[in-house]
């Protein structure tokens, strides 16, 4: 039944196909980027809120 | 080097607001599980009955307990973390009292029965534009010591902090639509199936951005502190927030499976709702594994105990949410006291938990001095965890022990349970129980306060603490990757954040909102007539949406029970929809069609148990008193045609009229039956909307 009432948008198809290729754009571009991350830089933020009187930059 | 202080006032204040509003919230929660069991402690007063008490535990305890402690949290971390004062102290301090005038206005509005009879958006549209405006001031606030920070990039905490900010901004405003009819009194701007859906897209995501990510944050930035060591995995912590942010904004129609929601909104819902264990669990494990070769000190430090079973119970209640959205498990676990037991591994383990443990190092930091009793800590810590257990686990036996009730069948083929008190008297023990869990998790608060009073006196405040560092020089990161930017750029951050939980949300209200005009329509469901919407508002004040669903299942236990399940058609003209999420009592969808006696109603209401013997539910005689305002029915009428339920024109001149004839009918009926009352009585208007429930579509047949 909720199929009928579906059909009545127009390419209705198109909506999950979207959500999926933002999602998956997003994330390998995430991954990417955490694979070839600065060592350095995520020491620093790691040690962010312990080392609270070492000065950063 | 430029030296400057950090505010700590602020954070104290917050923070003694979310122990003082945590006892009262948690003592009326106290109260509705007594109420429960005895139901004499309704008081016979409208004020204290059940219906208006619950919101008012949920709204005290989420929004006052966590969200000062919320507050007090992210005000001090964010000032050590950027290495700045916050951005405006006069900002703060209106944060601070606007958000304790919200608070007092809940706690006044709600017992008198001023609520929308939305869940956890219950406060009604003047206190909802006070929420919106003050919780503006906190994000200039956050932002605005964002920008003039001393450290070129964003820890992670304080991106859960944004997110927040963002996300609760869009769902209090997206969910909050309403059409005001009075002061303190709205009608949904959304209908039935589409009020559903933005309700829980609310709803879920009231728990995934306002009890969830500031406390996330929070646990990224007080973890590491207390254990001092850094965070397990940074990068993990990065997977952590964007998957989350991203997956969570879509799993709100898990509230709503086997519902007359379009089966493609639940089934995105639970799929999404699956995908959460992966980010959840990064989280959790990235949280405990922050205290590798540490453990030691977790039998010590009782800030670290608190730590460790609040991110356990974030684990455990991350895995239980996912497995509640299978529709297999959910068909079994929705509307029974499981859900409630689940909500508390969250409330009292993750929530209260990180939430004392936070303070317990924080108060010892802001007054110089160290913990007058880390026994009596570790007494409460016990007493804490012990409560948990003793609250959850009864609840879960109590929900599946009721569950299967329902569902049982007689080999002869009828329900073996007919009668739903008797799945009520089995399960009253249970309520038992966890009253008395409830209370050992409450005791243990007044420990705390003790504890944390001797540490107070011993030391002294800290108002503003001193620091210094470098000025940030004002070169434009250009080198280096495209997330290491954008971290240096607040503002794209925000809109970035925006934007991914703006696409989960648009993704599934749009849709929804396109097929409005093709709805299926039943041609036989017809506007409320006047006396039925005085009757349905007084079925939203008095709160009956917390005990009785309007929502039948397609499943033959609940055919055999209810009748016909409800189609998506017949809630077009509820402006909120009523659907509900717990049966403490029976379904009332098709009540009209069960109970079209007006007797009945009229004695049940009065005494609940003279018809049903046993019945926990509390007494209305106030409705037998009260007359309804007959003034304010056109306006009602106007108003319900402006969002969109199809009056004819001028129908409001002959409102009352029409409203009249039927109250005298009901009137009528009831002398019939021996029952003398005035034709104005609210009873009579509550009875005329009771008839006519779900009546539309089995007249017709």
């Amino acid at each position: 039944m909720f199929k009928y009432y579906f059909d009545q948008i127009e390419n209705v198809e198109i909506w999950p196909i979207i959500s999926l290729l933002i999602f998956l754009t997003f994330f390998i571009g995430l991954i990417v980027w955490l694979i070839r991350i600065d060592k350095k830089y995520i020491n620093k933020m790691k040690n962010l809120p312990i080392e609270e009187n070492k000065y950063s930059d | 080097m430029e030296k400057f202080s950090y505010d700590n006032k602020i954070v104290k204040y917050f923070m003694l607001a979310s122990m003082i509003f945590g006892i009262i919230g948690m003592l009326v929660g106290l109260l509705a599980a007594l109420q429960l069991y005895w139901p004499v402690f309704n008081l016979d007063l409208s004020y204290t009955t059940f219906g208006r008490i619950r919101p008012l535990h949920t709204n005290a305890v989420i929004f006052a307990f966590v969200g000062n402690a919320m507050f007090a949290g992210v005000y001090y971390s964010l000032q050590r973390l950027l290495k700045t004062r916050l951005f405006n102290d006069t900002l703060s301090w209106i944060h601070f009292w606007g958000w304790q005038i919200i608070i007092l206005s809940a706690a006044i509005s709600l017992p008198m029965g001023y609520t929308t009879g939305k869940e956890y958006a219950e406060l009604e549209w003047p206190i909802d534009i006070a929420i919106a405006l003050i919780w503006v001031v906190f994000g200039i606030n956050l932002i605005g010591t964002i920008i003039k920070r001393r450290e070129r990039h964003m820890y992670v905490a304080i991106w859960f902090y944004i997110a927040t900010f963002v996300t609760v901004a869009v769902l209090h405003i997206v969910n909050s639509f309403g059409m005001p009819v009075s002061f303190m009194k709205s009608y949904s701007w959304y209908g039935g199936v589409q009020d559903a859906l933005v309700q829980w897209w609310y709803g879920h995501n009231a728990v995934a951005f306002f009890l969830t990510t500031p406390f996330l944050g929070i646990m990224y930035y007080y973890l590491p502190k207390a254990a001092n060591r850094p965070v397990y995995s940074y990068k993990l912590s990065i997977i952590h927030f964007w998957s989350l942010i991203f997956i969570y904004i879509w799993a709100g129609p898990h509230h709503l499976l086997y519902t007359s929601l379009p089966d493609w909104a639940q089934s995105l819902g639970a799929a999404f709702s699956i995908m959460l264990i992966a980010p959840s669990w990064g989280g959790m494990l990235n949280g405990l594994l922050t205290l590798r070769g540490a453990w030691d000190r977790v039998r010590e430090d009782p800030v670290l105990k608190f730590m460790v079973v609040a991110v356990t119970a974030y684990g455990m209640a991350t895995l239980e949410g996912p497995l509640l959205s299978l529709k297999n498990v959910n068909a079994i676990a929705h509307y029974t006291d499981w859900i409630v037991g689940h909500v508390h591994i969250g409330g009292l383990g993750w929530n209260g938990f990180l939430i004392f443990g936070m303070i317990y190092w924080l108060v010892p930091k802001m007054w110089g001095t160290k913990l007058y009793s880390p026994k009596l800590a570790n007494t409460h810590f016990w007493i804490g965890t012990l409560g948990i257990i003793v609250y959850a686990l009864p609840l879960y036996v109590a929900g599946m022990v009721q569950s299967l009730m329902w569902k049982e069948f007689t080999a002869e083929g009828t329900l073996a349970y007919l009668n739903f008190l008797d799945t009520v008297d089995a399960i009253k023990p249970m309520y038992l129980t966890r009253a008395i869990g409830g209370a050992l998790y409450f005791s243990g608060i007044f420990i705390m306060v003790y504890n944390l009073m001797k540490t107070m006196g011993a030391g002294v405040f800290i108002t503003n603490e001193n620091d210094e560092a470098p000025a940030l020089d004002k070169k434009v990161v250009s080198g280096g990757s495209w997330h290491r930017v954008l971290e240096s750029k607040p503002a794209l951050f925000t809109a970035l954040t925006l934007v991914a939980i703006l696409i989960g949300g648009i993704m599934e209200l749009v849709p929804t909102f396109l097929i409005k005009s093709n709805v299926p329509t039943i041609e036989a469901v017809k506007p409320y007539t006047p006396l039925e919407v005085h009757g349905r508002d007084i079925y939203i004040r008095e709160g009956c949406v917390n005990c009785h669903s309007q929502m039948i299942r397609p499943f033959r236990s609940e055919t055999s029970r209810y009748g016909e399940y409800s189609k998506a058609g017949e809630f077009v003209y509820d402006h909120p929809f009523l659907w509900g999420s717990k049966r403490t009592g029976p379904d009332l969808h098709r009540e009209g069609v069960i109970n079209s006696s007006a007797s009945w109603h009229y004695e049940h209401m009065w005494e609940p148990t003279l018809p049903s013997p046993g019945s926990i539910m509390p007494k209305y005689q106030w409705l037998f008193s009260n007359n309804i305002d007959v003034s304010i029915t056109p306006t009602k009428i106007a108003a319900l045609r402006t969002v969109g339920v199809p009056y004819e024109e001028g129908f409001e001149d002959v409102a009352i009229e029409v409203l009249n004839k039927q109250a005298q009918q009901i009137a009528d009926e009831l002398k019939q039956g021996g029952y003398e009352v005035e034709k104005e009585a609210e009873i009579i208007a509550l009875i005329a909307y009771l008839k006519r429930l779900g009546t539309d579509i089995t007249q017709n047949k």
